[in-house]
């Protein structure tokens, strides 16, 4: 799989250190870039999960407390529970769908004419371009009779007075999904669509001679076996994207939304760990924030696991 | 031998048959690639329905284009018309107007953004590009487990290490300067791991052409690898610009005339009702640089992406 080069001539092994000497070139180039991951992605990780035994506001030196916080979030926070179970609920429909959806459109438009190709990718990722996007559903869904959904349906005849459509707690879960899946095609349909654009054209024609004879035989037994890389890709683009749904919360339900109806596993670390927030029990959002690194790792690790398995 | 000689045969005779199939079709005359496995019935379904999805996929961003267009009469029109009639580039005025009113001159955020834009971008580009040289192509110890590292950060978002960078960030005095956002932006996992899986696809005889003619790592670096890997870095320089462009300071930054563009047009947004269509401007304004980086860029970004595999 990996074709590499040896930087210098290959000696003699003396141990690892010597080793060490030869690749110096090596090390030098990956230095710098290794010191900002390690300090913005390694480290916090490591100190989010140590944060996580203690009891710390920031100002004093953190005090530890053993599995204190990890006791009090399973126990004796009802709103984590309605996060957990939230953001469940979220990752499992949007997930799933939203990765679904991702695959058909790149395949549908990988069928077209190539002039129209380019128009349809951008009609479908420009959702993802811009991170404020979503804000112009606040329009769609605006409570009073203006709001563009309360218009229709109003001048429709459904309804006669407007639907509180962001306050009500029973539509928070159904308008994140709906939101959430507009804008998360983003990178793993590009993949897709590059993929797709790979796949050698030669192994059609063979399939066609050995009596393939429509696009559903094509796709299973051609297709997806030979994108399969781009596949997993995707999945851990939007399995992180689906458990880590928290900014539209917030921006269109509110911070905190209505009974929590909206209310995410991330906003709630948010609403404990944000500089801005007037709790500062970072040791407590430490905790919420390993939970779910094993959360989002482990879903992962799963999924992984199980689309290496198909058409083996 | 024999056995390969026949297989030969039997591809030549499969090969004459597809001919004859081509020929029957009559449909085939018409698209310049002959594909055996396709339908009329099936096209037109499949573009009805990516009709059908695309247009609630652009529904919302025609939307915002059309009200920003409005004047404010229209806006509030009952039942709302999607197209105005009369078109009006009042709100981009008022807009204009309004910014030009606030104590920090909207010069001011938007070379804020841009300075955080273009260096965040720059930088990740540098530093990923070199480090993703070496995780490609050379061989030595530590390096498994760090393309192992960069696979694993993937599969968490950066919300886990909000509190821990903070930290970091105010250790570092960063915190209250651009910078907060401008570096860590440079150690972006994503951008590296794509960097790396396009230049595993460089041929080792190239680079080592290169050092038999005597270049140095560095020189064949810049003037082999980096040539090659345009693509990449294209799609790099998108991304980054995509996740810059649209940044808000959040916790990082409060000084006012430190912070960026998107931070001063949400407080515009936040107006309430009457400013709807500026609102809109401020939106399609936001949106329409990213949308023009990737029109131009798309098919290197799609180059790139073909080889963000997973094994």
């Amino acid at each position: 799989m990996e074709k590499v080069i040896s930087v210098t001539q290959p000696k003699k092994k003396k141990g690892i250190l010597k080793d060490i000497k030869q690749n110096k070139v090596s090390y030098t180039m990956i230095a710098p870039y290794m010191l900002v991951f390690s300090l913005f992605t390694v480290i916090p990780v490591l100190m989010s999960f140590a944060l996580s035994f203690t009891s710390f506001d920031m100002l004093q030196a953190p005090k530890f407390i053993g599995l204190e916080n990890y006791i009090n979030l399973f126990l004796n926070d009802e709103v984590f529970i309605i996060a957990l179970r939230n953001t469940f609920i979220l990752a499992v429909i949007t997930g799933p769908i939203s990765y679904i959806m991702a695959f058909v459109f790149a395949w549908l438009i990988n069928e077209l004419p190539k002039k129209f190709r380019w128009f349809m990718t951008l009609i479908f990722y420009a959702p993802s371009i811009s991170g404020s996007a979503y804000l112009l559903w606040q329009l769609i869904f605006s409570s009073d009779m203006y709001g563009i959904l309360n218009s229709r349906l109003i001048s429709m005849g459904i309804i006669n007075s407007p639907i509180l459509w962001l306050e009500t707690p029973s539509y928070a879960l159904p308008i994140l999904i709906i939101v959430q899946l507009w804008l998360s095609l983003g990178v793993s349909f590009l993949a897709f669509i590059a993929g797709l654009q790979t796949v050698d054209r030669t192994l059609y024609e063979a399939a066609a001679i050995d009596g393939i004879r429509n696009r559903w035989q094509e796709l299973w037994y051609i297709t997806l076996p030979q994108m399969k890389s781009q596949l997993m890709f995707g999945a851990v683009m939007q399995i992180t994207n689906a458990l880590g749904i928290a900014v539209v919360s917030i921006n269109l339900l509110g911070f905190p939304s209505v009974e929590y109806s909206g209310h995410t596993i991330v906003t709630h670390l948010l609403d404990f760990g944000s500089t801005n927030s007037t709790r500062l029990e970072m040791g407590y959002a430490s905790t919420i924030a390993t939970v779910l690194f094993f959360i989002m790792l482990g879903s992962n690790l799963i999924v992984q696991r199980i689309i290496r398995r198909v058409g083996s | 031998m024999t056995n390969v000689s026949q297989e030969k045969q039997v591809q030549d005779l499969k090969l004459q048959e597809l001919e004859l199939y081509k020929q029957q079709n009559r449909k085939f005359k018409k698209y310049k690639s002959v594909r055996l496995s396709r339908s009329l019935a099936g096209d037109i379904f499949l573009i009805i329905f990516l009709l059908l999805f695309g247009s609630f996929s652009a529904y919302p961003l025609i939307f915002t284009i059309a009200n920003s267009l409005k004047p404010l009469d229209e806006i509030f029109v009952f039942p709302p018309r999607l197209f105005p009639r009369n078109v009006t580039f009042d709100n981009f005025v008022d807009l204009f107007n309004l910014i030009g009113n606030t104590q920090i001159p909207i010069s001011r955020y938007f070379v804020n953004t841009l300075t955080i834009t273009a260096l965040g971008t720059l930088g990740h580009v540098m530093l990923a590009s070199l480090c993703a040289y070496p995780l490609a192509k050379h061989r030595f110890p530590g390096r498994n487990l760090i393309n192992q590292l960069i696979v694993y950060s993937l599969m968490f978002s950066a919300a886990v290490t909000t509190i821990p960078t903070y930290m970091i960030l105010s250790w570092l005095s960063l915190i209250d300067t651009q910078w907060a956002i401008i570096i860590p932006a440079f150690g972006f996992p994503l951008g590296i791991f794509l960097m790396r899986q396009f230049m595993n696809t460089i041929p080792n005889e190239l680079l080592e052409a290169a050092k038999i003619d005597g270049a140095s790592e560095y020189q064949i670096f810049f003037k082999v690898v980096m040539p090659l890997v345009k693509p990449a870095w294209l799609t790099l320089v998108i991304l980054l610009f995509q996740q810059l462009w649209g940044t808000d300071g959040g916790t990082f930054i409060f000084t006012e005339n430190l912070k960026p563009l998107s931070y001063a047009l949400s407080q515009i947004v936040a107006g309430g009702v009457a400013r709807t269509g500026t609102a809109s401007a401020v939106t399609v304004i936001m949106l329409i640089i990213p949308i023009t980086v990737f029109i131009i860029n798309q098919s290197r970004m799609l180059d790139t992406m073909a080889h963000s595999g997973l094994k």
